[in-house]
Formats: structure tokens, sequence, C-alpha cells
């Protein structure tokens, strides 16, 4: 494991993109399949199943480092990070060793049955022969989460640098439900044969958020515009007498939403397509807050199948007849998919997105204008002439938002952020006023500068009321202009309202308290916009 | 009680003074020459004699008496002497006698040795005053040694790259540690003019500093291929630092021990060297007083402090506005 904890310190150690994707290619150059394979899997979200919780964890870590648990509770969130703090709070090692990344994950992957004071020996054992560095690495091992400042794009243009092969064709590859246990690095990366996976998605193409005015885009006549959806990015893939639905993040959700299994009776095999999965009145999507009732819930309760029914509101076409269409200009991927859906009911469970005309951009900013009315978020704008790229590049997909709701809102809670915020107060809970009370309606955790955080931070430890554990109760003084997309009634909520996407826009130093907004207000957005 | 915590700082009535205060008082008997410890504005100052000349350099014209390490003074009814903390030249602990009662005010300090500073002393007292700036079980320090050859192997791989070597350090202490550990032989080592003012300050009273290269408007980078810049941390992202082209940005501080902080400063390198004393070194310190109450102040010393409880010592946090927390301070 010594090389790969190498190869995290060496990325750990650097901002500069060409020195992370540099070091990751010389790693690949050099380590043998087995670890490159699992390196593979671990920079893109595959980590290893997790076989001792993180409760266990902190409870051996503590008593191996003679400390007691509320101690080592404490000292977490200053460091902001399990596997870290786990790392820096153990004693000096005793010995060392020279075992593989993959044999230390065969090690791990072996305690899934093994009994607790097995897994307990095995990892005091562990860490008492690694230095540091190590330590962080296969503690992350455990914890999962290899979030190291590589994202699976550099990893894949690292794995085309050593490789030799082209960048794109890679990311394809690297798609689907593979894992180190169910393939070889031969298999995913040289091997011919690399469509033998029925399921494996396409990679999705991403738009950038539209900065300028589109004026800025030329022509009107050279682009294309959809309502950008609030619901989840999906894509329906039909081979082999099966039917497979992938989400942006790669999670396999053919079962969660069983109302698509239905698109086989109405489309043909070798037919991927690319849209937004969003509950449907019939008519119209449903607010995302019904969609999100059926995220992560493996399996659909009857009532929830008829409550928020899914569609896939379809708005590309990647692959007909078997053939990959990606390389296509959007107009002819799209005519075809408007040809391939025109004919079909409107039981059936896949639909047309559909394409809104307009000749001049002063057209188009008065579609988006009623964005709202139609339950989108925004517009999408897409060249007619663009293909469809593999992940995000600028220049052809642009997404145009509606500007944000807004309300001020007073700060009554803060907690230290994680990670790179740790030991920065960057977690707040909102108030609005009602009466003489404040009530909290809403969390939010971005939207500040660096500076901002560190000026609120050092107002948050001089103005601390109370303390509940890691959250403390600040003095009320503060108002906050709060932006957010959405907006529904939630009985879970004391507000009785959940916002969509809340973050900070500005610190209304100008407000004083008795100027933030009301739950009187709060409720008029929902009303209007609910 | 022999010393008070009072909004000004702390206070000691059987000698009318205070111990860095933080607000103007009349005599105010300072640690060390850091800008939180010693601060504008009092009438009459006492400190190390070590102390002295960057106090003087700090602050400018100001009345200022000055003692040895274990001189001892009589100031009213209290016994004081001024005792080494290791942290930087000329720091000093406290001890304050009244009426055969010992309390000592730590000040900062670090109990490990380096080479430049008097070695901490521990002080026998009833009563202990004491910072815990890195008081969790997480700030443990590598060895002096082993950190001084990680800077040097970095500094000696991006000169042998034709890179700079930006490496951030505070002025007064920590710039001069850093100093008395680079290999010189490498290449030049140049100094921003805040570094280089407090390096004048301790050449002048005999310390024994490399030699340093001053950063002025004129100098021409190119003249010095590899060098290693020794500057302030907030002149690492300005434009002051925009003449060193390429560079590797590196920082020395205590704080480096956490990634988070690593990352949110986006440098390059950090490398752990702290001033201050970590988690065994201040839970040694205690021991070693002998002190039955403890007082942590500076850091996090709510959780420190119930620690200490349940060690057995009789802990209170300091309150007021010594609590601190703060974070990538002067010296840290």
């Amino acid at each position: 494991m010594k090389a790969f904890t190498d190869l995290y310190t060496a990325i750990d150690q650097t901002t500069k993109t060409t020195a992370k994707t540099k070091a990751l290619a010389a790693y690949f150059d050099t380590a043998p399949d087995t670890d490159k394979l699992w390196t593979i899997a671990l920079f893109s979200s595959r980590r290893p199943k997790r076989t001792i919780t993180t409760t266990k964890l902190r409870v051996w870590a503590a008593e191996r480092a003679g400390i007691p648990l509320w101690l080592f509770e404490e000292s977490y969130p200053i460091v902001g990070d399990l596997a870290e703090t786990i790392a820096l709070t153990l004693p000096p090692n005793s010995r060392t060793h020279n075992a593989s990344l993959t044999a230390w994950i065969e090690t791990l992957r072996a305690l899934d049955h093994a009994d607790e004071d097995t897994r307990k020996a095995t990892v005091l054992d562990a860490w008492d022969q690694m230095g540091a560095a190590e330590r962080l690495v296969f503690n992350k091992l455990l914890t999962g989460g290899f979030r190291v400042g590589i994202s699976r794009k550099l990893m894949t243009r690292a794995l085309a640098q050593a490789t030799g092969q082209d960048e794109a064709a890679l990311a394809h590859r690297l798609m689907g439900d593979w894992t180190p246990e169910t393939t070889t690095y031969h298999a995913l990366i040289e091997a011919q044969d690399a469509a033998a996976s029925l399921s494996r998605p396409y990679p999705f193409c991403l738009a950038y958020g539209l900065e300028q005015a589109p004026e800025a885009l030329g022509e009107p006549s050279e682009w294309r515009a959809e309502w950008k959806w609030d619901g989840i990015r999906g894509q329906l893939i039909l081979r082999g007498g099966e039917h497979f639905v992938w989400s942006r993040g790669e999670d396999l959700m053919t079962d969660r939403f069983p109302e698509l299994a239905r698109a086989r009776d109405f489309l043909p095999d070798g037919t991927v397509i690319d849209g937004e999965i969003v509950a449907w009145d019939g008519a119209a999507p449903l607010p995302f807050n019904d969609l999100q009732k059926r995220i992560g819930r493996k399996t659909v309760p009857k009532k929830l199948l008829k409550d928020a029914p899914v569609i896939l509101l379809a708005y590309d076409l990647l692959e007909e007849d078997g053939e990959d269409l990606r390389a296509r200009p959007f107009a002819d991927r799209r005519a075809r998919l408007d040809t391939l859906l025109g004919t079909l009911p409107g039981t059936a469970p896949v639909h047309s997105s559909p394409l809104i005309p307009f000749k001049t951009w002063g057209n188009l900013a008065e579609s988006r204008a009623r964005a709202r009315d139609n339950r989108a978020e925004g517009l999408m704008i897409k060249s007619a002439a663009g293909p469809y790229h593999a992940g995000r590049k600028k220049g052809d997909w642009w997404k145009w938002k509606l500007d944000p709701l807004t309300i001020d809102a007073v700060m009554i809670y803060a907690q230290q952020g994680h990670g790179r915020r740790a030991n920065l107060f960057t977690d707040f809970t909102f108030a609005v006023r009602h009466g003489n009370d404040l009530v909290p309606f809403t969390k939010a955790y971005s939207g500040l500068t660096d500076a901002e955080f560190r000026q609120i931070t050092a107002w948050v430890r001089k103005n601390t009321l109370q303390r509940f554990g890691p959250v403390r109760q600040v003095r009320p003084e503060h108002v906050f202009e709060i932006a957010f997309e959405g907006i529904h009634a939630s009985p879970r909520h004391k507000s009785g309202v959940a916002l969509r996407f809340p973050r900070m826009k500005r610190w209304r130093h100008d407000k004083p308290l008795d100027e933030a907004n009301t739950l009187d207000d709060l409720n008029a957005i929902l009303a209007q916009y609910g | 009680m022999v010393l008070e915590f009072k909004p000004q700082g702390i206070y000691c009535p059987a000698g009318d003074f205070f111990i860095d205060p933080w607000h103007p008082v009349d005599r105010a008997l300072i640690t060390h020459g850091h800008a939180d410890h010693a601060r504008e504005g009092h009438n009459r100052y006492l400190a190390t004699d070590i102390a002295a000349p960057v106090m003087r350099h700090r602050l400018g014209d100001i009345t200022l008496d000055t003692v040895a390490y274990g001189e001892v003074r009589e100031i009213g009814g209290a016994r004081v002497s001024l005792h080494p903390a290791g942290h930087i030249p000329g720091s000093a602990q406290v001890r304050v006698e009244v009426g055969g009662e010992v309390w000592v005010v730590s000040g900062d300090y670090k109990t490990t040795p380096d080479r430049l500073c008097t070695p901490f002393e521990p002080v026998r007292c009833h009563s202990f005053i004491t910072e815990c700036t890195f008081g969790l079980p997480v700030f443990t320090w590598p060895s002096e040694a082993d950190t001084a050859a990680e800077i040097n192997a970095w500094w000696t791989a991006n000169a042998a790259a034709g890179t700079y070597s930006l490496l951030g350090a505070y002025s007064l202490g920590k710039a001069q540690r850093l100093l008395s550990l680079l290999d010189p032989a490498v290449a030049p080592i140049l100094t921003h003019g805040a570094v280089e003012a407090t390096n004048a300050i301790l050449r002048g009273q005999g310390i024994a500093l490399p030699d340093t290269i001053h950063v002025t408007p004129e100098l021409d980078p190119r003249a010095h291929p590899g060098a290693l810049i020794l500057a302030p941390p907030g002149a690492l992202a300005g434009n002051w630092a925009r003449r060193f082209r390429p560079a590797s940005t590196g920082f020395a501080s205590g704080w480096m021990r956490l990634r988070g902080v690593r990352r949110r400063r986006a440098l390059d390198r950090g490398f752990v060297m702290s001033d201050h004393a970590d988690w065994s070194g201040l839970n040694e310190a205690i021991k070693d007083t002998g002190a039955e109450n403890i007082y942590p102040t500076h850091g996090y010393t709510d959780i420190f402090a119930r620690w200490l409880n349940e060690e057995g010592y009789n802990a209170k946090p300091v309150p007021t506005e010594f609590t601190g927390e703060t974070f990538e301070e002067d010296g840290a």
C-alpha cells in the first residue's frame, strides 16, 4: 500500500491539476493490475463495502490512544474528518509492513463475516503497522469516501495518458455497475470486447450555467431550448430484452422506478434515452418534494406508486437500433427522438420533453419568465450542431436558470464545517420572525466567501449563548439573504416549509434584526410558489 | 487570590500589575513580543532583557524595565520573577508569589528545545494559568529534525527543478527558528522586510543566523535561482510574492497538522512545526508544575479543562475575552 499512499500524499500536497494528473499517470504506469483496478474503483466512488461501523472505529481508536471517548468525539469536529482524526490520535506504530493495497482491501473484505473480536484485532493490528499517512489512507478505506481533489475526469485523463487510450472511450468503459470483485483490469480497460456489458450507460453530457445574456451565444437559429426540469437526471437503456435506469451518479435505479419497465412495451430494443425522471400528475411534473419521497427507497410501496408515479421526460436519443448516435448533431438526435416517441400514447412512461420554439433571444427570455408556471426551474439551451459530449464541456449545453427566490433570515445556530472547512463555522440554521419568537426554517452552508466565513467564525466564538454538542446557539443579530430554488409545505419542519437548494446569497450587514422577514412572509412565498 | 481575571487581563492585586493585558493599564508584565501579548498603550512595561529589543522595535518609545530569567522583583506585596518559556527568544513564564502562595502564568510555551530559545523550565506552583492552543490529542508534533529534513528536501527538489520555494512563517520567532534549521548549501535564502527587520534585531543581540538577502524592489529574482524566500504568511498570496515564479508554496505551523487547514490555505506543502507545546507537552508541563489548580486559556479551553478535571486536577477554563480559540494566530 506504500505506492498508493505516496500517490495519495502527492495528490494531497499539490493544488495543481497537472501535477495531480502526472502523479496519477506515473502510478498507473507502475502499479500492479489489481491495485490499478482498485485505484480506478476508489476514484470513481466504488469503495469497498464497509465492514466495520464508524462507531466501533471511534471506540477502538480512543481506547488505543488511551483517551476517553468524549475527548475523541470533541476532537473530531475540529479535525473535520473521521479517518484523519483516528490517524492523528493513535500512538506511533511499532512495526511496518509490505502488503499491497489489494491485500489490505482483501483483509478488510474478509472481516465481513468475522466476529467482533477478530475485526477489532485486525484493525488494531493494521494501525500498529502503519505510519500516519498510511493510516489515513487505510482509515479512508474503512470509512469510505475517497474525496481527495481527484475528480473522476482527472483520473480518467491520467489513465488515458498511461494507457494511450482515448479519454472519452475510457470514460465510457468506466461507466456502469462493475466492481473490482466482478471484473479485472484487463477486462475493464484493455479487452477488445468492452461492450460486453449490456447495462453500461454512456457518460452523461453536462451543462454549464449561463453567466451572461444569451445574445452572446450568437444566432438564435443555431440553438434549441427546452425546459430545465427539477427531477432526477436518468438514462434509460433498452438492450437485450432488458431495461436499465441509471442516475447521473451511476446508481442503477431500475427497481426504484418500476413504472419505466413498461417502456419495453413501447420502444424497440437497442434504444438509449437521456432524460429527466419526474413525478407526474398526468399533465405536468409534480414538485420535486413528491419525487424526493421515492429517492433512497429500493422498493416502492403501492401508495407512493399511486401518489407519485414517475415518467421519463426524454430530451436526447443516444442510441438507436444499437447504434451510438452521440457524434451526430443534437438537431438530428432530437428529430429521431421525436419520431420515435411521436406515435406513443399518453399512457406510455416516456414522454418527449418539448422543444420551446423561439425566433429571438427576447422570445426565449419571455418563456424563461414562465418557467415556474410550467414546473420548471429555467431553460436548457443546446447547440443544434453539437455532439453529445462525455461529461462537462463548455460551449454546447447551457442551463439558464431562473433567478432564485430570496428571504431575509436571522442566524440562530452555527456548527463547524468538515474537511477543507473544518474549524470554521460554516453550517448555519436560520429563522424568520414570528411575533417575539424566531422560528427556524432552513439550514444553509454555502454562498459566503472564505473571508466572510472567517469573520462570522470569530463572531460566533464571542457570541455563543449555549452549546448543544457541536451546535452553538448564537445571539440573534445577523441577517442573511437566503436564496433558494423552490419551496413546499413540509409537516416535518417546525416552520411548516422546506426549501430547495437554500444558500446564503448575501450577508445583510445593513439590516437590523427587526427588518428580517416574518413567518407570514415565508407563508406568502409558499402560497405563491409552493 | 494571587491573580484575578479582569476585563483588561490577568491582574495581581498585591502588586497592582497586569500580565499581557489587552487594554491599556499602568503596569504591564509582558511574557513575549508577539502582538497579542505585547500591546500598545501601557504606562510601564516589564519583560526579559532578551525580549526587550524586539518589543522596543514593535512598540516604539515605551517605558520598559527588564530582568534576567530568574531575577526576583518585589512589586508591592508580590515577589515576581520571569522564567524561560521556550516559545521564542526572550519569552517567559511569570511566577508570582504572595504570602507563600505561588501562581505561574505560562504565556505561550513549548517544552522541546530549539536552537535559539533558552529551554523551557518547569516552575513549581500552586496554581498554573496555562495556554492550551493545541490542547487536543490530535496535536502531536514530529521531531524538529524530521520536519527540518522535510523542508530541506522540499527546497532541494524545488531548486533542482528551477522553482522558487516560498515559505510562510511568522516574522518573529518561527522565521528565525526556520533559518536556524535551513541548509544554506542548497541555494540563497531571501527574506521579506518584516522578517529581515526581526533578523537584524536578533543578530544584534548576538543570536547567530545564516546569511540572508533582503528582498528589495531592486532585487532581481533571476539572480537567485532556486532561492528559498521566507515571508510572513500574508505576503505569500499577494503581489509581493508574484515576482518569484514558478514557485512552490509552503507554510510551517502547528495548524498544518490538519489537512483541512492546509487545503483551505491552498498551499502546496504544510510543515508541522509549532512554537507551542503539543498535547503531551502540555500534559507534562502541567504535571511538572505540581499545581493543583489549573486555568487553561488560549485554545480549546473547555475541552482541555474537562480532561484535566478527569485527570484529577482542579481545572477551570479562564472566562472572558481569553476564550481565544484563535486560529492561525501569531506564532502558532
